[in-house]
């Protein structure tokens, strides 16, 4: 298992490498000139020069991407062009409100989600059946924006109800957890049908698995069988598409940070687009595929976990 | 004669389709006497998983047993609430399956498994990792305390069908009904199963119900037999009798189509045809079409079983067979 383990974590290392370098060329391909950024809009053209000099803009392109490698691995993330605060001082205040919020939406949508699934599967065909099903499509159907517009429009504006803008301190600070429900109904939302029609299929078909049938011969209640033999089996492949599901969640989480003003990393990166901030752009891009290679690789230990006979192998 | 431990009485089970209800078993009573072994044996869609599954009251949707009775010392299991089924379940009646590779659940050990049959029926005990072990060293599995820590995947087919049975004989049931158990096993293993079966028989006096296709299989374990063709018991005698004095041409023809060492044959017979789907029978007896010795009487009415001989009875208007050949 922990040779497993350690062989993912190996794995990972290329994909984090090739996810640099592509975010690196995209940086390239925009119509921006970083030089002519961090210069303002009334430089001269040789002020400009000096500070494409002095950036190493100038250089050939693997020259450059071998130098931004070389900091990084001594963790510079390099200096905003907008404020002149280091990238990793930035990243460092966001992403704190970032997994608060994943956090927090993770914990009712998941296991939500998957109760949902599997009562839809137990009683598939019913009228509940049907209902969990439709909600879950119209969970997947509506965007993310959509449905915190919603929220604020009516929870938070016409009735009231909760506060709808930023961060309001620590979550376990009573303002600081109102202020996260609605970004957090918001962006669990969503989540909740994807996993409850994938905890439906899994347990659908575990329940008609040879060994579901053994369990009910030898006289356990429906509810042990549901439990400990038809859902326990199918969290292996539900884990795995909910691992596959969380970059999906990741963008959700900058739609859901921007409608919200939450403090978080998607926000910054939205911002740092579109004021052309690259060297920042490219450390929000950073943080969140790194997040989600992490994801994958606690998925893949948990797979094992899950799975006896993932064990061995 | 000794009351029968469980005695089937007009069992049906039919399935909803789209064309209507078909009948999977249609009509069967059987009786399983104390401390003996009923062998039920047919073609592979003849019904006969259909039935242990009736008696156990596990027919998978959208099937259900629409008439009949299953009686067990009495009492009929088909009138049973839910909780009382359960407690019959692997308490009374255990059952162990084809596919020991896929009937044991493979996130569990064995141990967990064998404990959870255990508990399902009893107040938990502190010593039921004992009595697991004890389980497993009945069915003759080597080193059971370091087995009970596996998984099934670490463990051969045989094994993992003695664990089945380990599991299935855990709470001592009275009847146990083995469906095609060793069918997916090798002829070694095969033996040593049956071997096992037979043993443990003899030592608790546990009835059992073995459903198979293989001929060779009921001639070695079966008291009694049932052959069953489209959801119908067709002959029922003891095991000597049916080897000795087939009277049903569905009989024959199985018999016919078992090799032997003693004699010389170029080719073995085969049925020709197909067991017809319950959802296109044939009118009047459901074999005639591939009957040789059909008549046309045969398409009129169903044949009832008739006892032509004490306790050895056959669904067939041309029964007894010799008769049938001569004229």
């Amino acid at each position: 298992m922990l040779r497993h383990s350690l062989h993912r974590l190996l794995l990972a290392i290329p994909v984090l490498f090739g996810v640099l370098l592509i975010g690196f060329l995209l940086m390239q391909v925009v119509p921006t000139d970083a030089a002519q950024v961090r210069a303002g809009p009334s430089a001269t053209p040789d002020v400009v020069e000096a500070i494409r000099r002095d950036l190493g803009l100038d250089q050939p392109l693997y020259v450059q991407f071998g130098r931004y490698l070389w900091r990084l691995a001594q963790g510079d993330l390099g200096v905003s062009i907008i404020n002149n605060v280091p990238v990793s001082q930035e990243l460092g205040a966001t992403i704190g409100p970032t997994l608060e919020l994943m956090a927090a939406s993770l914990i009712w949508a998941i296991p939500l989600g998957i109760a949902m699934g599997t009562f839809a599967a137990y009683w598939r065909g019913s009228i509940a059946d049907r209902i969990i099903m439709a909600f879950s499509v119209a969970g997947v159907s509506v965007p993310v924006f959509f449905l915190g517009l919603l929220l604020i429009w009516f929870v938070g504006f016409q009735w009231q109800l909760l506060p709808f803008t930023g961060r309001a301190g620590p979550v376990w600070s009573w303002d600081g957890f109102q202020a996260i429900i609605l970004p957090a109904v918001t962006l669990g939302g969503v989540f909740v049908g994807p996993v409850a029609r994938m905890t439906r299929t899994a347990v659908l078909d575990v329940l008609s698995a040879d060994h579901v049938r053994t369990a009910r011969a030898k006289g356990l209640t429906e509810r042990l069988v549901v439990l400990r033999h038809a859902l326990r089996n199918a969290l292996i492949p539900v884990v795995t598409l909910i691992g596959l599901q969380i970059g999906f969640l990741l963008g959700g989480a900058v739609v859901t940070e921007t409608v919200f003003s939450w403090p978080g990393v998607g926000r910054l990166a939205v911002g740092a687009i579109l004021s052309s901030d690259l060297p920042m752009a490219q450390g929000t891009i950073i943080v969140l595929s790194a997040g989600f290679i992490l994801v994958n690789l606690l998925v893949d230990v948990l797979y094992a976990g899950l799975d006896p006979r993932m064990r061995a192998a | 004669m000794q009351a029968p431990l469980l005695a089937i009485d007009g069992l049906r089970t039919v399935f909803r389709t789209s064309s209507g209800e078909v009948a999977a078993v249609d009509g069967v009573s059987l009786a399983v006497p104390r401390g003996r072994t009923l062998g039920i044996v047919g073609e592979s869609g003849c019904g006969k998983s259909m039935l242990s599954l009736s008696v156990m009251r596990l027919v998978p949707r959208p099937g259900r047993v629409a008439a009949g009775s299953v009686r067990l010392e009495g009492r009929d299991l088909l009138t049973l609430s839910p909780a009382e089924m359960r407690s019959v379940r692997g308490g009374q009646v255990a059952m162990i399956f084809q596919e020991p590779m896929t009937s044991l659940n493979p996130v569990h050990t064995i141990g967990d498994q064998i404990i959870e049959a255990m508990q399902a029926h009893e107040a938990g005990g502190r010593d039921l990792r004992d009595r697991a072990i004890e389980a497993l060293r009945r069915v003759r599995i080597p080193a059971p305390e370091r087995r009970l820590d596996e998984y099934p995947h670490q463990l051969s087919g045989g094994m993992r069908q003695r664990v089945m049975i380990a599991m299935a004989l855990a709470c001592r049931p009275k009847l146990l009904i083995a469906d095609e158990p060793t069918t997916a096993l090798d002829v070694t293993v095969q033996a040593q199963i049956l071997d096992l079966l037979r043993e443990l028989q003899a030592e608790t006096g546990m009835s059992i119900i073995l459903i198979t296709h293989d001929l060779g299989v009921v001639a070695e374990m079966a008291d009694e037999v049932a052959v069953m063709y489209a959801g119908r018991v067709v002959e029922q005698a003891t095991a000597r009798a049916l080897f000795e004095d087939p009277q049903h041409p569905y009989t024959l023809g199985l018999l016919g189509s078992i090799p032997r060492l003693d004699e010389e044959r170029d080719r073995l017979l085969a049925i020709e045809g197909a067991v017809p789907p319950p959802f296109a029978l044939p009118p009047g007896c459901r074999f005639a079409p591939r009957c040789p010795f059909s008549i046309t009487e045969c398409t009129a009415a169903m044949p009832p079983l008739r006892e032509l001989a004490e306790g050895h009875g056959a669904a067939c208007i041309r029964a007894p067979v010799e008769q049938a050949v001569a004229a």
